[in-house]
Parts: structure tokens; C-alpha cells; sequence
């Protein structure tokens, strides 16, 4: 028998929350995926509303990339508001 | 409900590469490691089999409850019991998710299971013989579970420790319906109370038993702890488990079947007699009293299940094709 296909699940909490992953599961198609996450990661009112996304269109970065990608914003310290001296008569801003 | 320490031993890494030590430093540092992080193979292989285990043991867990929900004396009883052996179900289900971020299927785990090569706690292979062992499971084998999934919600793995948060912040609850029934029943008639007496005197050991084989036994453990996936040892968890267990007994007015059981003033430990290994390895080897029963339960469940799957495969396949 072929594999049953697997999907990742995304949970709204509250409104105003952005969709935050919670696990997956497998399901033959979006419906029944819909309603096994619905049984499966919300049984205590966890959620607003659901998504689910086939597991193999979720393009991820590599984590051996981390470096390459995200370490140069480590030195661009000017894009952080402290770079900038403002003085202390000026109050808060 | 529970994952177990069974502890087969497996030969550790003796990695010393640049890889290796870069691993174990961000384990050292707490950091979490993620699916798609380099991970030395015996990490994986370790976690793959805990948490298989552990999943395995949630679903045949889900048997000698649900034994008793057409049965349940209450409808107040009966729709706790069905909240309690769905949450088993799904917490099954959170852990064969995080198993299969390490690169294993579900239908190989599935396979594991049904074929009797995997292991899972040997506490579900002991049958339910009355109301009573409803209550003892939800306040014994669950309060044992928690003790041992507590320090997992913080275990190097991060998918593995995210599922175990969400076990822990739903198995409060069966814990304390376990201990409400124990309860009702010890405030009950003659015969009421005998029954929970009853119960515990045929739970105790085997609950005992759930925490895994002496730490002088588990050459595996140390392993583990290097890892950060496990933080204590069996032993500690048990004494942790019997010392918070013991009071609660005795507010129920029963008593525990172990007559060396006794309060060490100087070190706040309740002392216990021996556990018996042998029995633990018997029923771990497939010879307690339910293990047949469970396996071919499952067995069947699943053969039973397999023209929905395949339906519901035939189903998607067909409106593919007709987008």
C-alpha cells in the first residue's frame, strides 16, 4: 500500500496571532487532513482556526547555511535605533 | 501515557569528530537540535526507538482503559474516561510525528508494532479486572507517566520535548480523575473500598516496574544523560515517584503490598522492597498476562481499518485526477 501523504499543521491561538506549527499528520487529502488536525491538536479549544500544508511543499533552508545567510545582519548594528546618539535633553524618542 | 525506560543496549558513539564535539557543545550549552541538524547516528537511532516506544505505548495504553467505558458507573465517569483515552490516542499520535521528523515512517513504525518487534511499556500487558483499576491507572501508571515526562518537556530533542509539553500540560488531569474515583471509592461502602485496596495491591509493582530496570543494570543510561535526553536516572524517578505516592495512599486509608515499605526519617525517603526483575523481563519478553491480547487487539484494529485507508487513498487519487 502506498504511504498515507503527511502534512504540517498550523494552529491560530488567539486572534491577532499569527498561525504557529504544531506538528503533522497523515491524511489522504486537505479535507480529511483538516479534520484529523482538528481531532488530533485541538481538543481543549488550543485554536481559531487551522491550517495544514502538504509536508513536501515546505521549502526549508539548510541549517548548515546559517552562517552565509543570517550572519552578516550581526554586523550591520546601524539598522538597530541605539546606533544613534541622540542627547538625553532631547528626552525619549 | 508513558514512555519507558527498556534500555536495549546499543553500543555508543565513540565519535570524537570535529562533528561530534561541535554536537555535544551545543548540547552541553542546552541548545535544542532540530530534524534537519547533524546529529551523530546513534543520537538518532536512541531517539528513534524511545519515541517510537513511547508512542507505541500510548496507543496499546489506550486497551485497558478503554476495557471499561461502556461500563463506567457514571455518565460523568464515562465522558472522562472518553477524554482521557482520546488524549492517549492523540498524544500516540504527537509522538510518531516527532519520531518521523528523524527520517522513519509512520507505516514502519506501524509495521514495528503489529509484528512484535517493538517494545512498549510493559504496565499495559496487566488487565483491567475492575472499576477500580480505572481509578488506580489514572492516579499510579499517570502520575508515574508524568514523573518520567516532566524532565523529557526539556530533552535535547526539540520536537521530541515540544510533544512532551503538550502531553504533560493535558495528563494533569488524568491523574486527578484517577484519584477522584480512588476517592469515591475509599469514602464508599465495605465493598467499595475493598475493591480499590484491591486494585492497588495488584497495580503497586508493576508501576514500580514502569520506571525500568536499576540504574546498575542500564549501561545504556549514561549515554543518554550525556545527551540530554533523559536528566535522571530510573532509580531517582522512582524513589521520586514513591516518596510523592506514598501520603496519597495513605489519605485514601489504603495500604501498600510491600511490607518493607518504611519512612527513612534522616534521608525523607520512603524506603520499598525489592522489585521482582524477573517478572519485568517476562512480561517485557512478551509473556505477562495481556501481551497476546493487546498485540492481536491491535492486529485487528488495523487489519479492519485497511479498506477505509486504502479508500480514502482511492478517493484523493480519483479528484487529482479529475483537477
Amino acid at each position: 500500500m502506498s504511504a498515507t501523504p503527511l502534512w504540517e499543521v498550523f494552529v491560530r491561538a488567539r486572534n491577532g496571532l499569527a498561525h504557529k506549527h504544531v506538528g503533522s499528520v497523515h491524511a489522504a487529502d486537505a479535507t480529511m487532513a483538516l479534520q484529523a488536525a482538528r481531532d488530533v491538536y485541538t481538543r481543549r479549544g488550543e485554536g481559531l482556526s487551522l491550517w495544514v500544508v502538504p509536508s513536501n511543499a515546505i521549502i526549508a533552508s539548510d541549517p548548515s547555511d546559517r552562517d552565509m545567510l543570517f550572519e552578516p545582519t550581526g554586523s550591520k548594528i546601524y539598522r538597530h535605533p541605539t546606533f544613534y546618539e541622540v542627547p538625553d535633553e532631547v528626552g525619549h524618542m | 501515557m508513558y514512555s519507558q525506560a527498556l534500555n536495549t543496549k546499543d553500543t555508543a558513539a565513540a565519535d570524537s569528530s570535529p562533528q561530534a564535539d561541535r554536537f555535544q557543545a551545543r548540547i552541553d550549552a542546552e541548545e535544542r537540535i532540530e530534524p534537519n541538524d547533524w546529529m551523530p547516528d546513534a543520537y538518532r537511532r536512541t531517539l528513534i526507538r524511545q519515541i517510537s516506544q513511547h508512542a507505541h505505548s500510548e496507543i496499546v495504553g489506550m486497551l485497558p482503559e478503554g476495557n471499561w467505558i461502556t461500563r463506567a458507573p457514571s455518565l460523568r465517569r464515562k465522558a472522562a474516561l472518553l477524554a482521557k483515552v482520546q488524549d492517549e490516542g492523540g498524544h500516540g499520535l504527537y509522538l510518531y510525528s516527532a519520531a518521523e521528523t528523524l527520517g522513519v515512517s509512520r507505516e514502519e513504525l506501524t509495521d514495528q508494532l503489529l509484528s512484535g518487534r517493538a517494545k512498549y511499556s510493559s504496565i499495559f500487558n496487566y488487565p483491567t479486572l475492575s472499576w477500580a483499576d480505572i481509578g488506580t491507572i489514572g492516579w499510579l501508571v499517570d502520575g508515574a507517566a508524568i514523573m518520567n515526562q516532566i524532565p523529557l518537556c526539556r530533552c535535547s530533542f526539540g520536537p521530541y520535548a515540544r510533544a512532551m509539553i503538550r502531553v504533560c500540560r493535558e495528563e494533569s488531569f488524568h491523574q486527578r480523575q484517577g484519584y477522584e474515583i480512588m476517592l469515591t471509592l475509599c469514602r464508599g461502602t465495605a465493598e467499595q473500598k475493598a475493591m480499590a485496596q484491591d486494585a492497588l495491591n495488584r497495580w503497586w509493582w508493576p508501576c514500580l516496574m514502569m520506571f525500568g530496570p536499576p540504574d546498575t543494570e542500564s549501561a545504556h543510561s549514561d549515554t543518554s544523560m550525556r545527551w540530554k535526553i533523559k536528566r535522571f536516572t530510573n532509580d531517582a524517578l522512582r524513589q521520586k515517584f514513591v516518596d510523592a505516592t506514598v501520603p496519597q495512599g495513605h489519605f485514601l486509608g489504603l495500604t501498600f503490598p510491600d511490607p518493607d515499605l518504611r519512612f527513612d526519617e534522616a534521608a525523607g525517603h520512603w524506603r520499598f522492597g525489592t522489585i521482582d526483575w524477573d517478572e519485568f523481563r517476562r512480561v517485557l519478553a512478551g509473556n505477562g498476562p495481556c501481551n497476546r491480547e493487546r498485540l492481536s487487539a491491535r492486529q485487528k484494529a488495523h487489519a479492519d481499518g485497511a479498506w477505509v485507508r486504502e479508500a480514502a487513498l482511492a478517493h484523493a487519487a480519483k479528484h487529482r485526477k479529475a483537477a
